[in-house]
């Protein structure tokens, strides 16, 4: 009500209560999770990421389903825990668990989500908002378990896109040391081969100096081939990755974690709308959004899409609505978004952004599939060992 | 007679060339900060006025001496002496008003207000704002039924018609739709009641007596990928016979048979095709493209593109001065 304040001389006002839709009243419970290891030290520390990242998010999807709520007479509630090991994460889900709690929104590992599902019974609905392991969407699948975070295949497969389309075909590809690296960099590998690009030359990181003395000297020898028309970067914790742009052997871009990079969501994200929940986020939580705040976010407005439409909040119901031709959510990208039936992944175009700008969005015309081009970003059915809808 | 002879005067000691009895139409640049001037005579600029920051639904006042706009960005409606074309006054709007609507009655101005979940009514003449509505996420659609009785709001996340009695500025009715729902356009005499739904992909046709949905239409575009299928602004002929569904992204405009929902045909214009006028014969029909920048002319009686016209960046809203 800054109006309020705004404009002094307003006399006559009168904020009018929502007339409810129905008169039964209904209270969805969701629990969020979040338990995200710490990264270790990082040569580039400059910015630091946001430690309530992915939660925020989750708070605001709460805050947009009881507006829509209200209406309906359906209110919504958030149970969130932030821990710090993965012992934390499974005792928090079984105390939530213990106490009726069906619909969960996790933000940690693979290995910890795993662990979960195990404990999840049948009447319990998953929604995996941090994990990108491609293993998660290609044969680790699980009935009740979705994705709204993309994975790295999809991250991966956008790029590849727009490098193809650019018609930058050859690349240097370099490595980061951990897990997370190694499981961006292979996703990449196979975005090549799809996608038509060359990998010229394929280097791990290997280096250990302090680079911001001495990216300038390090990187022009690291970078040196006789020709590419990219650097490729898989450094996903953001330790070397910031100080190889404009530090590369040949006046090239660098793209991937960093430089131009594929990303579920950023703050220069504006389009379809997109700069209403910017604003609201930034309402919210004094920062911009990022992507693991959208996929908390995305994970409860499905639900809040599927509760609007059933008037249940049965984690079954919610389920098979999810996956049925009536389920769109409407979230920001341009496109209605739905879920994959195949490994419960949901499909969605991904931006090409860097810092300050939104340079593209995948997928691509051109790119053809025979269902949704948005199939073409990440693994397709005859791609995936997962059957979760039989 | 008198805004006729202003306007002549005003084009004679401008030195505009252009015939002083050509309608005119108004543009709202959204990423220009400007509003563009159209005569629909010669289908050219000519004017480009200064405006505030990021301006979308622009409108007529009933005597259309004024054109409302919403400078979103700046939180406020601005008010455009069509005479002088100079802004003249501003109203309070609430925060980020994107979409408007006036009452018959020329006094009461129902503004969707996006970042704030709420409907503002202001009046245009004492500036004291009526009400404040409490609606779903994102409003965005905002339309008063001609004979006056309901002021209609969507609201984009929410995804539903909440139908506000302009008597009493209470919500009576929540209608849920397809997702996103962009817009309202009321028939004439205000029996039906046209909402399209941006993500759903669909248009909701309303029995205003009853409040009830009476048809759901939905749009296939040859060759056109069906996700990028997404109506937003619709437009009725008077006469009963066309609805007219712009469908964004897929850059075609689909003409409906106002009286069997029967899509007839699908138009190609502009890219990202946004809001659509009839000229004040309605023989021509006005669209704005966002993203080509540019305003297509539909001939209604050939059903056919005949114009595109270049305008600011991402133009929004167009309304065209029957009377000018």
């Amino acid at each position: 009500m800054s109006l309020l304040s705004r404009s002094a001389a307003a006399i006559l006002i009168t904020v009018v209560g929502a007339a409810p839709l129905q008169a039964e009243s209904l209270d969805v419970q969701i629990g969020y999770l979040q338990w995200v290891p710490d990264q270790g030290p990082v040569l580039s520390n400059v910015i630091p990421e946001p430690e309530d990242a992915g939660l925020r998010g989750a708070e605001l999807a709460i805050a947009d389903n009881s507006t829509t709520g209200k209406f309906l007479g359906q209110t919504y509630s958030l149970q969130s825990k932030v821990v710090d090991s993965e012992e934390a994460a499974v005792a928090a889900f079984e105390a939530m668990h213990q106490n009726g709690m069906e619909l969960f929104v996790v933000n940690a590992p693979a290995q910890t989500l795993k662990t979960l599902m195990d404990k999840a019974g049948d009447n319990t609905l998953v929604f995996n908002a941090g994990a990108k392991d491609n293993a998660l969407r290609t044969g680790q699948c699980h009935s009740n378990l979705l994705h709204t975070m993309p994975s790295y295949a999809m991250l991966t497969d956008a790029l590849g896109q727009w490098l193809n389309q650019r018609r930058w075909n050859e690349v240097f590809l370099i490595t980061g040391p951990t897990e997370a690296d190694k499981g961006w960099a292979d996703a990449f590998r196979r975005s090549a081969k799809r996608f038509g690009l060359e990998i010229v030359e394929d280097k791990p990181w290997t280096f250990d100096a302090d680079l911001r003395r001495t990216a300038s000297k390090e990187l022009p020898l690291f970078t040196q081939a006789s020709d590419y028309d990219a650097v490729v970067v898989a450094d996903v914790r953001g330790d070397f990755g910031e100080y190889v742009p404009f530090n590369t052997w040949l006046p090239r871009p660098v793209v991937g974690t960093q430089g131009m990079s594929p990303a579920t969501w950023h703050r220069v994200v504006e389009s379809w709308g997109a700069a209403q929940l910017q604003n609201r986020f930034r309402d919210l939580a004094d920062r911009d959004m990022n992507s693991e705040d959208y996929t908390a976010w995305a994970a409860i407005r499905s639900i809040g899409t599927a509760v609007t439409d059933l008037g249940t909040a049965n984690p079954g119901e919610i389920r098979d609505f999810l996956f049925s031709e009536k389920f769109q959510l409407a979230a920001f990208k341009g496109r209605k978004l739905t879920f994959r039936d195949w490994n419960g992944q949901l499909r969605q175009p991904i931006p090409l952004v860097h810092p300050r700008g939104l340079v593209a969005r995948a997928p691509f015309e051109g790119f053809l599939h025979p269902n949704t081009e948005m199939d073409t970003l990440g693994f397709d059915k005859p791609e995936s060992e997962c059957r979760i809808n039989g | 007679m008198t805004s006729l002879f202003k306007h002549t005067a005003l084009a004679a000691m401008i030195g505009l060339s252009t015939p002083a009895l050509a309608s005119l139409a108004y543009v709202s640049n959204e990423k220009d900060d400007t509003i563009s001037i159209i005569d629909t005579e010669t289908r050219a600029v000519v004017e480009t006025i200064d405006v505030g920051q990021r301006p979308r639904g622009i409108l007529l006042s009933k005597d259309h001496t004024k054109l409302y706009i919403c400078a979103s960005d700046d939180d406020t409606v601005q008010v455009l002496d069509l005479a002088t074309r100079k802004i003249v006054d501003t109203l309070p709007s609430g925060e980020d008003p994107e979409q408007f609507s006036l009452h018959p009655n020329n006094k009461h101005l129902y503004i969707a207000n996006e970042d704030d979940a709420i409907v503002t009514v202001v009046d245009v003449d004492t500036k004291d704002v009526l009400a404040q509505i409490d609606v779903g996420i994102e409003p965005e659609g905002m339309a008063v039924s001609p004979d006056g009785k309901w002021a209609v709001n969507t609201s984009e996340t929410t995804s539903m018609l909440h139908w506000i009695n302009t008597d009493t500025f209470e919500i009576e009715k929540n209608i849920v739709v397809g997702q996103r729902p962009r817009h309202v356009e009321f028939s004439k005499d205000s029996k039906i009641a046209w909402a399209s739904a941006e993500i759903g992909g669909t248009v909701h046709i309303i029995d205003v007596d009853n409040l009830e949905q009476i048809h759901e239409m939905s749009f296939k575009v040859p060759g056109v990928n069906q996700d990028r299928v997404q109506p937003v602004g619709i437009e009725l002929t008077s006469d009963g016979k066309y609805a007219f569904v712009a469908l964004g992204p897929s850059n075609h405009v689909a003409v409906v048979d106002a009286q069997t929902y029967e899509v007839l045909e699908y138009l190609l214009v502009g890219s990202r095709v946004w809001q659509l006028d009839l000229d004040k014969d309605e023989k021509h029909l006005y669209t704005t493209n966002g993203v080509s920048g540019d305003v297509s002319v539909i001939d209604v009686e050939d059903l056919k593109v005949i114009k595109s016209i270049k305008v600011g960046r991402y133009p929004w809203g167009v309304v065209i001065d029957p009377t000018s």
